[in-house]
């Protein structure tokens, strides 16, 4: 059995490693000091995604981001990986979009690709943390959610997930097509492959196609494969009211610097390896390290 | 994320010598690829784009993956469980995740499903596996075995078997036995032709084979009855998965301890016949144990690239006496000449890949058509560096590295005697570089023809001409002088009392390596002083120093003395 795999993916500022400039006069973030990266839990959403089409031979697997043009790398670190396609949705009217407005672009982009059997996301950015993106997309579209996932396995047209969560282990089923939002404590990605990053690395947008030298857009023209998406708000034929600035109703008052008054605190049971190992994830989980 | 591909600017420097514009061009036949396989470079560019590109994939996975396991495989090791050989945990995860980024057959054609990578890039990548985990080189760098496949086997084995290298399956080569380790000639392990399925088996037994339950191995074994020396040896594939092969135990070793070294049992195992009946061990062995060596001069590179950053990360970390250790001029001499050491072995071993790679290319492309004169001159002249550069690479370089893995525990003081640091894991794997795949006095016997045939003195005159930065100059001329003295021993020395020139021919040779290094190192730091400037001074002021010691050695040990240096008995 093949399956229409859709990922959706971020590039976001790397706030893990946050130096004194990473925050504006403002408090907001300062995204020119920080590197833009894939967001971590998208990672391991797209290696769920790869196991299901390594399981499954014919299923292909195409990345949506929605970001600034540039987001495209994030498609073709995906294709280095395994991927078979990607779209990114750019426009200015939908800048500035909250995560109602996000999820409507997104889930308009869904609808506009038509196929789809599983859509897999990280359970939250790395900059904003919100993890509602993926459970709203699923609401606009109709489909089933299962958030917190650390595996996936796909048989007779159902899903059986594993989630993570605070007091265990769940395993629940659910009919296809669904939406699957998944834990970073699920397998890490897999790392790029040497045949792939040189079938790809000239994988390229149309507006990054126009910057190119002729030998490499030649190229570009020969195999399909190398030509991405493109999408705007026009193409996916979004309401605009829906989108960007005017489609959130969330507004950002003003930004307060906070200093922790009080420590919280937790207690981990256990003095041995495995105490200090459930230690470790609760910091990792926390981005506290890793 | 960390990856010791970027993070070490040396290996960029050297990827990007002037030569591999030729390399490449030849390796890629003109680029003629590009045109069939969606992952062949268009143009030089191009393909020098993608070296990198997978380089840093390696470089990545070595930092992220290999490093960190390293401690883990090194505790832990392999098992031997009914019959056969269960890795390490992390040594199974390092494996698994260089198959996931396709880092098998990198080296092979893109017919066989591999990258067609030159030798140049492949070494490279051997060079920053070695410095995550030496252990986990062996088994990842014995896919070294599928260019002697390529080379000498017939079509059909190696469509079967090359690509089952590309997508992953490891190697290994069964040479010796408990009576042949450096005397291969010994060799006892029986193939016998079996009339009725056609088929040859192996009975007998091979022991201290690296990776021995690989998944493809190459055997040399005694095809010929009633024969004792060299020429009744074939080469033979032996497939595991036609059985036959139980490994009967693993061996207990002071370092890499993450490989596998096995003692194997042959019980009427089919095999495969390589190429000619006859030509196992005096054509195929010898072709095989030269990629060995290049293989071992890089996994030296890259333990001593491990030795001076865990000693340079301790000296700038441990303070004593109010300040860091390395504000000790005792302490920062060590890593000064650690550096050094390190970057006059990693010139030689990628000026050998080079040479090697002309080679091998020249070689490959002669299968296809006839050579042009200018082609042929060309190989030949490459063949003959490669032949003397390769011993010189693996003997050199294979004891910088146990020198530098020494100083690496001394500038850790007592806390490198304990087990804490990585530090006394790099010292018990680096001493295996100067014995295996032919000790460094094996390596001596191999060079020293070149000594007298004059090729590495050709080729001190092709360095001396280069022109170099003035900075550089007082210091090349004082390379000069070395060889100077060089072509004047070389001369002079007595090679008709073979005793007395055998006893002599280590100092002949490592004046030979120390002259030809420091010219290498004089002439990078020409280019990339920011890189080069200080260990080429560091290293020329090393080099004088070990060529007068050679030299008074030279002059002072006189066939008179042969005795004292001879057989003792008690």
């Amino acid at each position: 059995m093949s399956y229409n795999i859709v990922v959706l993916a971020k590039q976001v500022p790397d706030t893990r490693n946050v130096g004194k400039d990473a925050m504006k006069a403002d408090g907001t973030i300062n995204r020119a000091a920080l590197p833009a990266i894939f967001n971590p839990e998208d990672l391991n959403a797209l290696e769920q995604a790869l196991q299901l089409k390594d399981k499954n031979p014919g299923s292909t697997i195409t990345l949506l981001t929605m970001g600034l043009p540039k987001a495209a790398e994030v498609i073709r670190e995906s294709l280095y990986r395994g991927a078979d396609t990607g779209i990114v949705l750019t426009d200015r009217a939908l800048a500035g979009a909250d995560t109602l407005a996000t999820s409507y672009a997104i889930a308009t982009a869904i609808k506009h690709l038509g196929k789809y059997d599983i859509i897999f996301g990280g359970r939250q950015a790395i900059d904003g943390d919100t993890a509602q993106v993926g459970p709203q997309v699923a609401e606009k579209l109709g489909l089933p959610q299962v958030t917190y996932a650390e595996s996936v396995k796909v048989e007779d047209g159902k899903a059986i997930v594993t989630r993570r969560l605070e007091s265990g282990v769940e395993t629940v089923e659910c009919p296809l097509p669904l939406v699957v939002t998944v834990n970073g404590s699920a397998d890490a990605c897999r790392p790029r492959n040497a045949r792939l990053i040189q079938k790809y690395k000239y994988a390229v947008t149309p507006s990054e196609k126009a910057a190119l030298p002729a030998e490499k857009a030649a190229l570009v023209d020969k195999r399909e494969f190398l030509n991405l998406k493109e999408w705007s708000a026009a193409e996916i034929e979004a309401d605009l009211e829906q989108c960007g600035l005017a489609g959130s109703p969330t507004k950002v008052k003003n930004v307060v610097n906070v200093v922790f008054a009080a420590k919280e605190s937790k207690v981990i049971d256990g003095n041995d390896e495995a105490g200090l190992e459930a230690l470790i994830q609760d910091l990792m989980a926390e981005h506290t390290i890793g | 994320m960390a990856n010791f591909y970027t993070d070490n600017k040396a290996l960029r420097y050297h990827l990007n010598h002037p030569l591999m514009q030729r390399i490449v061009a030849l390796k890629e036949r003109n680029y003629i690829d590009c045109e069939k396989y969606d992952y062949a470079p268009m143009n030089f560019e191009d393909a020098m784009d993608s070296y990198e590109k997978v380089l840093e994939i390696a470089g990545e996975l070595a930092a992220e993956v290999i490093a960190p396991n390293a401690e883990s495989v090194d505790a832990e090791g392999p098992h031997v469980i009914d019959g056969h050989v269960k890795y390490a945990e992390g040594t199974q995860k390092n494996l698994d995740a260089i198959n996931q980024a396709g880092l098998m057959g990198i080296s092979l054609p893109r017919r066989y499903n591999g990258l067609n990578f030159s030798i140049v890039p492949y070494i490279m990548a051997n060079d920053i596996v070695s410095r995550a985990d030496a252990a986990f080189e062996n088994v990842w760098g014995l896919q070294d075995c599928a260019e002697t496949i390529y080379e000498f086997a017939d079509e059909d084995q190696k469509m079967r078997y090359l690509t089952r290298v590309s997508a992953g399956e490891t190697m290994a080569m069964s040479l010796t036995e408990p009576d042949a380790g450096s005397d291969l000639q010994a060799v006892m392990l029986k193939a016998t032709y079996c009339e009725e399925d056609g088929t040859w088996r192996l009975n007998g037994v091979k022991r201290f084979i690296t990776n021995g339950d690989a998944h493809i191995s190459l055997v040399l074994a005694r095809s010929e009855e009633g024969t004792k020396d060299g020429r009744g040896l074939s080469m033979f594939i032996y497939d595991r998965n036609d059985g036959g092969v139980i490994v009967r135990r693993i061996e207990h070793k002071l370092g890499i301890k993450g490989s596998p070294t096995c003692e194997l049992v042959f019980k009427n195992a089919k095999a495969e016949l390589v190429g000619s009946r006859k030509l196992g061990l005096i054509k195929y062995v010898m072709a095989l144990m030269n990629c060995a060596r290049l293989g071992i001069a890089s996994q030296s590179v890259g333990i001593s690239e491990a030795a001076y950053r865990e000693a340079l990360a301790y000296a700038n970390d441990r303070k004593q006496f109010g300040k860091a250790i390395i504000e000790f001029p005792a302490v920062a001499e060590m890593i000064a000449n650690m550096k050094a050491k390190l970057d006059a072995s990693r010139a030689l071993l990628y000026e050998t890949a080079r040479f090697v790679d002309m080679t091998k290319i020249l070689e490959d492309i002669a299968r296809e058509r006839t050579l042009t004169p200018e082609e042929r001159a060309e190989m030949k002249a490459y063949s003959r560096l490669a032949t003397a550069y390769t011993p010189l690479t693996k003997g050199m370089g294979s004891e910088f590295c146990n020198q530098n893995a020494y100083d690496c525990i001394q500038v850790h003081g007592g806390s490198g005697f304990m087990k804490d640091y990585a530090c006394e894991r790099i010292y018990r794997d680096a001493r295996i570089t100067s014995i295996y795949e032919g000790t460094t006095q094996l390596q001596v016997v191999a060079a020293i023809g070149n000594v007298t045939k004059g090729v590495y003195a050709d080729q001190m005159k092709v360095y001396a001409a280069e022109e170099v930065s003035e900075e550089m100059k007082p210091l090349q001329a004082r390379v000069n002088a070395m060889a100077e003295q060089y072509f004047d021993i070389v001369g002079k020395i007595d090679t008709a009392n073979k005793e007395y020139f055998d006893l002599q021919s280590r100092r002949l040779v490592e004046i030979a390596g120390h002259t030809i290094m420091a010219y290498l190192l004089v002439n990078d730091a020409s280019k990339a002083p920011e890189l080069f400037a200080d260990s080429a001074k560091v290293y020329v002021n090393y080099a004088e120093g070990e060529v007068a010691k050679n030299m008074s050695m030279l002059k002072n040990i006189v066939a008179d003395d042969l005795a004292a240096y001879g057989v003792k008995k008690d």
